[in-house]
């Protein structure tokens, strides 16, 4: 694993963030919008453990913070699908455009 | 037992009997409201005799003088140390004997609704109204500090605007409660200014105190308030001219007696009340409590005397015109409590010179005797007949012959006419105007001849002129209210044979006013003078009073239309206050407070709707706003921020 220098590994983590930031820019679908955040926490997950074996090998506080934000990504999906499931049960759809109820 | 024990109870009593009857009466205990009501006066009526008689016979009279006790004290808010409003009960012997006369008549008059509203839809609200009233006015005469007194002014206010629009149903009772409550409060104003001015000079608020400061010569706040002056007028003369005018306002004294004739649009016994035995006396209590301040200041004694003679004349002028029986009886009191005014205005602090202050209070004390028996004979009268005009009567004497005698002895009474209460209170008002002003006492002793006359013009009216066709309308008079007829005219025959000078003198000492046999004799010539031409004119139906009225020709149209008083300020506050202060003040607010107001919403608005497209609704541009956002901030962080 010490082959690997850390650019390639920032390379990947970068990429699957601005792949996240695309899917959630674009995307009308409140899943796909979903998974694209999944993305950008992931590839702050990376960014994390990177950083704490490279810099400092020696300690733990960087995947200490990883398995916050899995914990925390996990509770934000049951959330996140419990309003998409009452969003569709409401307006038969999932499309972030069709409510506009609040819109001035 | 202590005054502390019990005292409380005399105000407080009435108090319960308004929540009570006020919240429940409707619902629970309809019918028996006035039995309630009648009850609770009864014990409160009760106490004050009994306060009374301690206070006079036992304990009161120390050292030569009426103590001034003060048994319960509640400070209530205060300002800083020694200026605080107190909720107080003071005793003296005015305090008392108007304790006294405030539940007496209450109670008479109690009894005299219990027949006299009988059947009527609000019944209980009417006794509610009525506790409400007996309250405050006791809460006012036993006042210990002067803010105390106008807080219970200002209740006493509202609960005669409850009783004159008590049928609201009728616009002229709910204008004529406006107009009372409206004139009064302008009076007040003045009361409040007035009272201001005394407790910033004095440093206090308590009666005792401020009477001490600012008679003590020496004392710092005596030569402040004397030596300060405004618009070359002394700050004492100013205070004391402004409190009088809250007192002219609540004893409808000229100028400011215009709601008390329209006042009578409320139930009558009411009237009898309010309107004649008790909260109109406020003024002449009022001086009368600071009559030591007073009488050390020529100037507002001054005003005091002539505003009570001009009154008393010019209202017992309007009275001998009015047709209305309980607006000549309106007229009357505004007259009488003319005379109670100039008497307190010509007497001195002490001794022999306070002797108008002594004949003030005893004609005080003998007019709510007859003047509340007159305005329940009225209400008797009107129960009857069903109309207030006395074309509409004329030879009741037969049909109701208890309200015939007790009528005549008020009649006698506010006359002059001796043994009767009036006559004794009269001569020593009369005295004392002899003694210290004659024009005064010219004017009193002309307005004591109208005086009779107009009061046996409505007597014969009512009772003679012509002969009995009235049906009774199935109505007869009930006992409950033939009882207080009795009892006020009982009270009426007797109450002039009180020593008056041994309780109630200016300076606490008694006084001794021995009867002048040879200064009586020039107004009951005057009286009996009145009576007879009344007599002549009005006995029988005759042409005489057309003919007298033509003959007097615009004197007497004049005086028919009240010498266009309510012309007068109906022209001063529409045409010149609403036009020339309301109009500019309108259309400052229409168009300058408004304008800025809306324009300031206007110019929101427009830019709202300009910018609102930003806010498209739609969480993606957020979120790209956003993100643009952290990469601008993140450039300018990290490559131009150095």
């Amino acid at each position: 694993m010490n082959g690997i220098p850390i650019s390639h590994i920032l390379f990947l983590s970068t990429a699957l963030f601005f792949i996240g930031t695309y899917g959630m820019f674009t995307r009308r679908n409140l899943i796909t919008m979903l998974m694209a955040i999944e993305l950008i926490l992931n590839s702050v997950n990376i960014n994390f453990i990177v950083f704490n074996k490279y810099l400092w090998p020696g300690k733990l506080d960087g995947v200490f913070f990883t398995i916050f934000i899995i914990t925390i990504a996990a509770a934000e999906a049951a959330v996140a699908i419990a309003i998409i499931i009452n969003l569709y049960r409401s307006h038969r759809s999932i499309d972030v455009e069709d409510a506009t109820e609040l819109k001035w | 037992m202590n005054y502390a024990d019990y005292i409380a109870w005399i105000p407080l009593l009435p108090l319960a009997g308004f929540v009570l009857l006020g919240l429940f009466g409707k619902r629970f205990f309809k019918q028996y409201s006035g039995i309630i009501g009648v009850f609770i006066l009864l014990v409160s009526a009760a106490l004050a005799f009994y306060t009374a008689y301690i206070y006079f016979f036992i304990n009161g009279y120390e050292d030569g003088v009426y103590q001034k006790l003060i048994p319960i004290k509640y400070v209530w808010l205060q300002f800083y140390s020694g200026t605080s409003i107190d909720m107080g009960i003071l005793l003296d012997p005015i305090s008392v004997m108007m304790m006294v006369i405030v539940t007496f008549v209450s109670l008479m008059v109690h009894i005299f609704s219990l027949g006299y509203m009988k059947g009527e839809e609000r019944f209980s609200t009417y006794y509610a109204f009525l506790s409400l009233f007996t309250f405050s006015m006791l809460g006012l005469v036993v006042a210990s500090n002067i803010f105390q007194i106008y807080f219970f002014w200002e209740l006493v206010g509202i609960s005669s605007y409850l009783l004159i629009g008590f049928y609201y149903d009728r616009p002229s009772a709910v204008s004529a409660a406006k107009k009372a409550f409206i004139v009064t409060r302008f009076a007040d104003l003045g009361f409040l200014i007035g009272i201001i001015i005394l407790a910033f000079e004095g440093g206090t608020l308590d009666f005792n105190t401020l009477i001490h400061r600012l008679t003590d010569l020496q004392s710092p706040e005596y030569i402040a308030i004397t030596t300060a002056s405004f618009l070359g007028i002394s700050v004492m003369t100013w205070a004391l001219t402004l409190v009088f005018m809250g007192g002219a306002g609540k004893s409808a004294m000229f100028p400011l007696h215009i709601w008390l004739p329209d006042a009578m649009e409320g139930p009558t016994p009411v009237s009898a009340l309010i309107h004649a035995a008790t909260m109109v006396v406020a003024g002449v209590f009022l001086v009368a409590r600071l009559f030591p301040v007073f009488s050390i200041n020529g100037a507002s004694l001054l005003i005091v005397t002539w505003v009570g003679s001009v009154s008393a004349l010019f209202a017992a002028i309007i009275a001998c015109t009015q047709t209305d029986i309980k607006r000549v009886l309106a007229y009357s009191t505004v007259s009488q409590i003319g005379y109670m005014i100039f008497a307190l205005g010509v007497a001195r602090y002490g001794g022999e010179a306070g002797a108008g202050y002594t004949a003030s209070m005893f004609h005080l004390f003998t007019h709510a005797f007859f003047k509340s028996l007159l305005f329940l004979g009225a209400g008797a009268v009107i129960h009857i007949v069903h109309s207030n005009e006395m074309k509409d009567m004329g030879g009741l004497r037969k049909l109701i012959p208890v309200t015939h005698i007790t009528f005549l002895i008020a009649c006698l009474a506010i006359a002059g006419v001796p043994p009767f209460a009036g006559f004794f209170s009269k001569e020593e008002v009369l005295l004392a105007a002899y003694n210290s002003n004659k024009a005064v006492y010219g004017i009193a002793l002309f307005t004591s001849g109208l005086t009779a006359f107009y009061m046996f013009r409505l007597y014969f009216s009512i009772f003679w002129r012509k002969e009995q066709e009235h049906e009774t309308h199935g109505h007869k008079l009930s006992l409950s209210m033939k009882l207080p007829l009795i009892i006020l005219a009982a009270g009426t025959l007797l109450v002039g044979f009180i020593p008056f000078g041994k309780f109630v003198s200016s300076d606490g000492r008694t006084l001794e006013s021995p009867f002048h046999f040879e200064f009586s004799i020039a107004p009951v010539l005057f009286a009996l003078a009145g009576i007879s031409l009344a007599t002549w004119i009005y006995k029988k139906e005759s042409g005489r009073s057309q003919k007298l009225a033509a003959a007097l020709g615009g004197f007497y149209r004049a005086a028919y239309k009240k010498f266009y008083m309510d012309e007068v300020y109906m022209f001063v506050t529409k045409k010149i206050i609403f036009n020339l202060v309301g109009k500019p003040a309108a259309w400052i607010d229409k168009y300058i407070v408004d304008g800025t107001m809306n324009g300031i919403a206007f110019s929101t608005a427009k830019v709202s709707g300009w910018i609102k497209g930003i806010q498209s609704g739609k969480v993606q541009n957020y979120a790209l706003y956003f993100f643009v956002g952290i990469i601008v901030l993140s450039i300018v962080i990290l490559y131009l921020w150095k």
